[in-house]
């Protein structure tokens, strides 16, 4: 047991930029989890509850970002009482679309990331609704996988990005 | 159901998960999905050999379970055995499952390992993209070994594809990152550089990242990225909003490319060659220009990259720090966003400026836009920009500004948040101190923080403004005023009493001549709060009285009924009744000169770091920023105040006693050390309940013949000092104006010798020196006295050898009584751990220098983990002592923040003198750190393994000790944590 913990804690020390990408409805459900950094199954539940509380409260008032000043999660040490990093969310519909990046990050950047992507699952599902990310979870990850891999960018053009997800649709 | 008609295939998926949203109850959900768990577990283990289709199918399934939440406990061999699988769908789901669940299965891993190694290989761009992702996604260290050096091959060949590339720069920053050391850095580096100048937008928007964290860790190996970047930048900059169709978002030609080139930058210096500056110089012009001209679209899209663009080259702008006319610039841009409409912009401009404020360029820039920051801070709803704007406020202020800054911040209090308010608290205890030009308006400002927010205002605060007050006798009179009119008002904070009470204590006398303030009026008013307050602010309001009796004869029998009712001299707190009893006492025996030298008023604190500051640093973590640093190079500022330095005017050279004492255990005693025991019972004034109870000597001895062997509690410094032995054994223990002492140690088993070099530092001969050692363990364990030792301590027990209490046995030897100016004694102590303890020996130095007794007491650079003895061993035998020692007390774990540069290399020193063995190759991550030992004492073997894990990005450590013994644990523990 021990010796796997062991294993996975020593993951926890990468830099890498974004930490975790959630899709999560209104009601707190889960649509996408994709973790860039290595969780316990307890913390991950741990963080999707806090990113639910504190985004779901927040309204067009505020500002599109949160810095989580406190995630207790309390075995993991890249996520203490610091702000060391923040959620870029938008919401969609009944959809909150969240990425967890470093508190030094490019806003901005990652907030059209947000919306580059779901431009593509727009495109890709044709009129995205919540249900297709449901049925076709598989598939969602690998729109993920096209466009964001190893915690970066790694591909923003949609056209791109469609004519290979097409293609591999096309595959058997 | 819509999805269905377009879910292609697998249509028992997509009835599956039908079934399970149709579920009504938590209870049918789990039926269904046990009734499905069934169903896949007869299909995996029947005699019919399934073919891919079905594989895929349940193995999809069982991947929606797990997603849903609930425990997979097979399958894994199916889905390992879809990776085979020639068909893109059903090599997908496979790696999917395995990327999802990871599995430390070792035969698994292999498995996997194999497929993953015949897809790379497959020359099959769709197949290799699959597998670099399973590699990206895993990440594990299994992977890194089987596959760290094929990648970077597939990273540069010529004939691999675009996307291939893509997938193969992060995969390998992936792997990079978690075990660098896997990768082999050559020839492929310098080719890594040129992808840079790669036609496809997409594999230079990867390799960027890659490039980056390269150049994090080897600046000078990848410096000519720098160029390349600039010029790439230039051409993305300087491109029309169509040119790089696929490229473009809502008219901004390659956003995120740029803000990673942007970023790519920021490691780095400003360019030295003029030819790549000048260009880089005319990117971040466009960029700034750009800002101005009017959008190319409604949308916020078009802003939102535009800006994200903008605001990473302002982040480079102020990285550089050296172009006065772009960093102006920067700040008009940011001064337009503070009041645009989009609250994400207000909120990046306050953020951004932040930093700007800190740079001597832009900083009168930065103030310009006061009045919009203060109305932020009063208009803004999202509490986070409201921050933000507190935040700005704070690095905006100079002297120019304070008074206005302070009391907005104030005023804000009032209504903030409760989250931050300790913050802003703190934050305005910092300005009004730094940025005071008289200190009256610094008493008024820390009082009116009492008053506002005196739940809030920390310990440090309060220590401070005593502490300036006692520092600069031209506020004094001015405090004691200001204080008593607070205290009228009908309800007071507990903060303001304490205050209020310290200060009369001391200054009560310049106000006394007014009839308005007269003693006695001083007395009731102080008093009328009394029966309201906690413990410890009695304790502190019984000092105040019986300095009361000193300054003013005339409330001595007032004061004197107040002792002596029943409530006090018969509290039930020892703390209360002990002072009740002992003024008392003091008052009516000692004559008035006496008790004048005993309460004399506090001399002037040593000078130090604020607290308050150091607190504010503690609270903000790694991300903090440079705003909160103290690091403003403001020439306008001459710092007369920025660190309370004296001013020969108003305070004296700290003496050597004073410079003993720390904030922590303010107020120091006045008294002379003749006086020792009424000195420390001032000092227990702030200690609160947690100091000594007093079982010991009647208060006609503590006052009036101190024994020679009370050793007075160790000076507050004396944990710092001993921390700096924990991991060596010589250096220099103790050293102020009249007196040096040195160590030099060694320590073998369980015995250890110990020589300590007491150096006069003065002209003067020192007279009566004595160093006393004692070992006051939590067990009340007693010194021993070896047969050198003078008889010097009647009251102790001359050979405790037998008692089963001892854990220490020190014999020390006498040394001369005399000490020359100039001359260095020293002494020799004989060490015998008999068992595990805790605290360390006390070593209590008296003698008198020109007459004046002195007197200090140190801890003793002797640990429990000086009886070290390293071990060694193999990775299977530390594994499995780890395990033995896994009940929950044997373990003991701290989460720190690093308070020293983490390097490699002193981590390891540090651990060797701590006196552990490190072992290599026993944790699979090689930053960490493991160690092993066994601690000798003559009673019994503890044997201790250890683990130290570095976590450079969030600058913390996580430390895991496991030991047979808990509290050696424990305390091994906070010894080790210490030292980071």
């Amino acid at each position: 047991m021990k010796l796997k913990g062991l294993g996975k804690r020593c993951k926890r020390r990468e830099d890498l930029e974004i930490r975790f990408i959630l899709i999560q409805n209104r009601a707190g459900k889960t649509r996408l989890a994709k973790w860039y950094m290595q969780f316990d199954d307890d913390e991950k539940q741990k963080l999707i509850e806090e990113v639910h509380a504190v985004v779901t409260v927040r309204d067009a008032k505020h500002t599109n970002f949160v810095e989580v000043l406190a995630i207790s999660v309390a075995d993991s040490l890249s996520v203490l009482q610091f702000r060391n990093f923040k959620i870029i969310y938008r919401r969609y519909a009944g959809l909150y679309f969240c990425i967890c990046v470093d508190v030094n990050d490019n806003n901005l950047a990652y907030l059209e990331a947000i919306h580059n992507f779901v431009e593509v699952l727009n495109e890709y599902f044709h009129n995205v609704c919540e249900l297709d990310l449901v049925f076709n979870f598989y598939k969602v990850y690998t729109v993920v996988d096209e466009m964001f891999l190893a915690g970066e960018i790694r591909e923003t053009s949609q056209t791109k990005v469609l004519k290979q997800l097409l293609m591999l649709q096309s595959l058997e | 159901m819509p999805a269905v008609s377009k879910g292609d295939g697998m249509r028992g998926l997509a009835v599956f998960i039908s079934d399970i949203r149709n579920c009504k109850s938590k209870e049918a959900e789990i039926k269904r999905i046990n009734k499905e768990l069934a169903n896949i577990r007869s299909k995996f283990k029947g005699d019919k050999a399934l073919d891919g289709y079905s594989k895929k199918k349940y193995v999809c399934k069982l991947l929606f379970i797990f997603l849903l939440g609930h425990d997979i406990d097979f399958g894994h061999m199916e889905a390992v055995n879809l990776l085979s699988s020639n068909k893109y769908t059903e090599k997908q789901i496979g790696y999917l499952f395995i990327s999802v669940l990871v599995n430390s299965n070792s035969e698994l891993i292999r498995l996997i390992n194999n497929a993953i190694k015949n897809d790379l290989a497959s020359r099959n761009p769709t197949f290799m993209c699959l597998a670099l992702h399973c590699i990206a996604n895993v990440g594990s260290r299994e992977m890194g070994e089987a596959f760290a050096a094929d990648i970077p091959r597939i990273l540069v060949a010529g004939d691999s594809m675009d996307s291939v590339k893509q997938s193969a720069a992060l995969c390998l920053l992936r792997l990079y990152k978690a075990s660098p050391d896997l990768v082999p850095m050559g020839e492929w580096t310098a080719r890594v550089v040129h992808l840079l100048n790669d036609q496809h937008m997409g594999v230079v928007t990867a390799a960027v990242s890659l490039i980056t964290c390269l150049c994090k860790k080897n600046p000078d190996d990848f410096k000519t990225c720098v160029s390349l970047a600039v010029s790439r930048l230039s051409r993305i900059v300087s491109s029309a909003s169509t040119d790089l169709q696929d490229y473009t978002y809502y008219f901004v030609p390659a956003p995120w490319l740029s803000v990673k080139l942007l970023r790519l930058l920021q490691c780095y210096p400003p360019p030295e060659d003029a030819a790549v500056k000048g260009r880089l110089v005319e990117c971040l012009e466009t960029v700034l220009n750009k800002a101005q001209e009017p959008p190319k679209s409604k949308k916020v899209q078009h802003s939102n990259a535009k800006n994200a663009i903008l605001f990473e080259t302002i982040s480079l702008i102020i990285h550089y720090d050296s172009e006065p006319n772009l960093l102006v610039r920067a700040c008009n841009q940011l001064g337009q966003f503070l009041q645009h409409r989009e609250t994400n912009l207000r909120y990046l401009a306050l953020e951004s400026m932040c930093t700007l404020a800190s740079s001597e360029f832009s900083h009168e820039a930065v103030k310009t836009h006061i009045d919009t920051v203060i109305n932020a801070l009063k208009t803004e709803r999202d509490v986070s920009v409201r921050q933000r704007a507190a935040d700005l406020l704070y690095a905006m202020c100079d002297r120019s500004n304070a008074k206005q800054i302070v009391s907005e911040m104030l005023r804000y209090l009032e209504t903030a948040d409760y989250a931050i308010r300790e913050e802003i608290v703190l934050k305005v205890a910092i300005l009004a101190e730094k940025y005071a030009v008289d200190y009256s308006w610094y008493v008024d400002t820390i009082l009116n923080l009492i008053r506002i927010a005196g739940d809030y205002v920390s310990e440090e605060v309060w220590y401070r403004v005593l502490q300036i007050v006692t520092n600069r006798d031209d506020v004094q009179g001015y405090a004691a005023k200001t204080v008593f009119e607070a205290l009228q008002a009908p309800a007071c904070h507990e903060n303001m009493v304490k205050v209020g009470g310290y200060i009369l204590g001391e200054f009560g006398n310049l106000i006394a001549g007014d009839p308005r303030s007269s003693p006695p009026v001083q007395f009731s008013l102080l008093h009328s709060k009394f029966h309201l307050c906690s413990v410890a602010t009695r304790a502190l309001l019984l000092s105040t009285y019986i300095k009361f009796i000193n300054l003013f004869p005339e409330t001595k029998a007032t004061i004197q009924g107040v002792l002596r009712a029943g409530s006090q001299l018969r509290n039930a707190d020892v703390e209360l009744q002990q002072r009740a009893v002992e003024y008392l006492t003091l008052s009516s025996v000692a004559s008035t000169d006496v008790l004048a030298t005993v309460l004399e008023e506090m001399p002037p604190f040593p000078e130090r770091e604020s607290s308050i500051l150091a607190k504010l640093k503690r609270k903000k973590g790694p991300g903090a920023g440079s705003a909160l640093d103290d690091g403003r190079r403001d020439p306008s500022s001459n710092d007369i105040n920025g660190g309370m330095e004296p001013t020969p005017s108003t305070v004296s050279t700290p003496s050597p006693s004073a410079d003993l004492l720390g904030l922590r255990a303010a107020p120091p005693p006045a008294a002379p050390p003749a006086s020792a025991g009424a000195g420390n019972l001032l000092v227990d004034v702030f200690d609160g309940p947690a100091a000594q109870p007093s079982l010991g000597p009647t208060p006609e001895e503590a006052f009036l013949s101190p024994g020679p062997e009370d050793i007075g509690p160790p000076i507050p410094e004396a944990d710092e000092l001993l921390n700096k032995f924990v991991c060596k054994n010589n250096g220099v223990l103790f050293e102020n104006q009249l007196l040096q002492i040195g160590v030099k140690s060694e320590f073998r088993q369980n015995l250890g010798r110990m020589y300590l070099f007491y150096g006069n530092k003065t002209s003067v001969q020192f007279q009566n020196f004595s160093p006393t050692v004692v070992h006051p363990g939590d067990l009340q364990t007693h010194i021993l006295s070896g047969p050198a030792q003078p008889p010097a301590s009647p009251r102790r027990p001359s050979s405790p050898w037998g008692s089963r209490l001892t854990q220490l046995a020190v014999q020390t030897k006498r040394v001369a009584a005399q000490v020359d100016g100039g001359a260095q004694v020293q002494q020799v102590l004989n060490i015998e751990c008999l068992r595990d303890f805790l605290t360390p020996p006390l070593l209590s130095v008296r003698f008198r220098y020109g007459g004046a007794p002195q007197a200090l007491t140190l801890k003793l650079p002797v640990t429990i983990n000086k009886f070290f003895q390293p071990t060694e061993m193999a990775a299977q035998d530390f594994f499995q002592r780890w395990k033995q020692l896994s009940l929950p007390q044997q373990e003991a774990q701290k989460i720190f923040k690093a308070n020293h540069p983490m390097d490699a290399e002193v981590t390891k020193a540090k651990l060797l003198g701590f006196g552990s063995a490190l072992l290599d190759n026993v944790d699979p991550n090689p930053e960490n750190f493991v160690g092993a030992g066994i601690i000798q004492t003559k009673a019994l073997q503890v044997g201790c393994l250890l683990r130290l894990e570095p976590n450079a990005q969030a600058q913390m450590y996580r430390l895991t000790l496991r030991t047979s013994k808990e509290p050696v644990s424990r305390h091994l523990c906070e010894l080790l944590a210490q030292q980071f």
